[in-house]
């Protein structure tokens, strides 16, 4: 039986046993050694044409040793390092932005996602107007977002939340709308009424389309809070690589960038743990299935 | 009529009409029930004046070729959807007819699934105990306690904590049919469970059903394509005509209960499948020939 293959004598396998199960399997994989080779590739390819044999159109940009220098620097030529408290300000308060739009939208677009894929009068009266506003790109609603929300902070948060919300409500209807439809039918025969069937099929069957949905919406605040930071706003790391631009400080906006990167990759990567935790019959499963 | 030869049956008792031993309850009739639908093609007659009595207790199996109709009537005894002319009786009380298309689903007639439809985010346990919960007639921990026992019983204590998706497909059937009887259902509704089942394991589950229904003594209707299952399962097998769908012929299969795995080489056995097997496949040709897909 595949009981026991993970050591689940007692049926439980706790959250860390299966991190460190994980975890090894992940440093035996060549995983990690691709993961380092792609880095080392991209950045020895990025310092060879800016730096080393500055072919044109690399060489006005600041080499990956340059930026390095930079940003360790605890004198920091331009004012903005790892060692200097306005780096840490700026990344903060884009954090803090994202995190806003993070909650608002999950709040309301999983909620929303839910009703769309189970009520076929709230999709068929919701839906077509949903789908005319989700094109409409997010600096289409900077001046609008500038003249309705009157502080500094809110236009930025709204911009943010308008693109997350929408990847979430989606990638939650697809998730409802993928549930077989044995599942509702057999709670139906059990004796579950339709709140019920809603509590305890519709949420969890959905639950994998809606992480895939919130790792999508994570990644696309990012970069609709970067735009909105462009456009308005004093700190945050768009508004830094913005101002830097304009200040010619173009070493600044290479930092500002790796930090939205590894800033951002670090939230969808919590996104994922989160997911896993609260999905453990899917960990389970994709484990006992032998992996990727 | 009875056979004399009656291989795997050490016990004496009769091929007994099933009422005998154990109250009535569970006695489905299906009376003059129509369907029609509409498909993109246009309507499609998949049950027509369709009539057959399953006794309070007895296994029915109802035997056609794959998209015959036969889903569609046990969808309509299930309350998945609407009939269209004709009705459906429960011990006596309605529950679909002129005036109610489509049954209420409920615990008294508990579908298992050709697929399976064990919750994938629920443990084995947390499955079977899912109904009566859901009914509210007993608190979490008393059904966890029920269904404890009932997986013992059935041999599944090992899985209890395992999700459906970390046990293998026969295993995960067993505890679906595990979770339809911890309702206490008059009605054990199964839609070609073992299908996707290989045969040795299907052979496994006849045997694991059969034990189950002599410990439950529930009313079984089911559905198979596979003629040497009915026989060796049903105290009746109703054959099917291909749509629209409706009894060809009803075999009593006077092999006594309780059955095993011996009976399939006895002399009796081969009879009823000579005397059947061409009613089956006559239905098959012509459902093979209307090309009709699986519904």
């Amino acid at each position: 039986m595949a009981n026991g293959k993970l050591g689940s004598s007692h049926g439980e396998i706790g959250a860390w046993e299966m991190f460190l199960y994980r975890f090894s399997r992940w440093l035996r994989s060549p995983t990690p050694y691709l993961m380092v080779v792609g880095f080392v590739l991209f950045f020895g390819a990025w310092y060879l044409l800016s730096e080393v044999f500055k072919v044109w159109r690399f060489a006005s940009l600041p080499g990956p040793h340059q930026v390095l220098v930079e940003w360790f620097n605890p004198n920091p030529v331009y004012g903005m390092s790892l060692y200097t408290p306005n780096y840490y300000m700026h990344v903060w308060m884009s954090l803090r932005r994202v995190i806003y739009a993070f909650v608002i939208s999950t709040a309301l677009g999983v909620p929303f996602g839910l009703f769309l894929g189970w009520s076929r009068n709230f999709r068929e009266f919701t839906f077509p107007v949903f789908e005319t506003l989700r094109p409409i790109p997010v600096l289409a609603w900077v001046p609008l977002a500038i003249v309705m929300f009157r502080s500094d902070e809110t236009p930025v948060i709204f911009l943010t939340t308008l693109a997350s919300f929408y990847a979430t409500a989606l990638n939650t209807m697809l998730g409802v709308q993928s549930i077989d439809e044995s599942f509702p039918r057999a709670a139906a025969c059990l004796g579950a009424s339709r709140w019920q069937v809603f509590r305890h099929v519709i949420i969890p069957g959905a639950l994998p389309y809606i992480f895939t949905g919130l790792q999508i919406s994570v990644g696309v605040a990012w970069f609709s809070l970067v735009a909105a930071e462009m456009v308005s706003g004093e700190y945050g790391l768009g508004y830094l690589i913005n101002s830097s631009y304009v200040n010619v400080q173009y070493v600044v906006i290479l930092i500002g960038m790796i930090s939205v990167g590894i800033v951002g990759y670090l939230s969808s990567a919590l996104v994922r743990i989160a997911g896993d935790y609260m999905m453990q019959w899917r960990v389970r499963e994709l484990a006992l299935g032998g992996g990727r | 009529m009875r056979s004399p030869v009656l291989a795997g049956a050490d016990a004496p008792a009769a091929a007994a009409p099933p009422q005998q031993h154990h109250a009535a309850k569970g006695a489905i009739r299906i009376e003059n029930v129509d369907k029609l639908y509409y498909a993109r093609e246009g309507p499609v007659q998949a049950v027509s004046n369709c009539s057959l009595d399953i006794r309070a207790g007895e296994i029915c199996m109802i035997v056609g070729p794959s998209g015959c109709g036969k889903t569609t009537l046990l969808n309509a005894i299930a309350g998945f959807h609407d009939i269209t002319g004709g009705a459906i009786y429960l011990d006596g009380q309605m529950l679909c007819g002129p005036d109610k298309p489509k049954a209420e689903p409920g615990p008294d007639r508990v579908v298992v699934f050709q697929n399976g439809a064990l919750f994938p985010w629920k443990t084995n346990l947390e499955n079977v105990a899912f109904g009566p919960v859901m009914q509210g007639k007993l608190t979490p921990r008393q059904a966890a306690e029920k269904a404890r026992g009932m997986m013992a019983d059935a041999g599944l204590g090992d899985v209890e904590h395992n999700y459906p998706g970390e046990v293998s497909s026969g295993m995960r059937r067993r505890v679906e049919i595990v979770r339809a009887l911890m309702n206490d259902p008059k009605v054990l509704l199964l839609d070609e469970p073992f299908r996707a089942l290989d045969s040795l394991t299907k052979s496994v589950m006849h045997e694991a059903l059969l034990e189950i229904y002599y410990k439950n003594k529930v009313t079984i209707f089911f559905i198979t394509h596979d003629l040497e299952e009915a026989i060796f399962l049903g105290h009746r097998v109703a054959i099917m005509t291909t749509r629209p769908c409706r009894p060809k012929k009803i075999l009593n299969v006077d092999i006594p209960h309780p059955r095993n795995y011996g009976v399939l080489t006895s002399p009796r056995f081969r009879e009823l499948m000579e005397e059947t097997v061409s009613a089956v496949h006559e239905e098959a040709v012509k459902a093979f020939e209307a090309g009709e897909k699986e519904m």
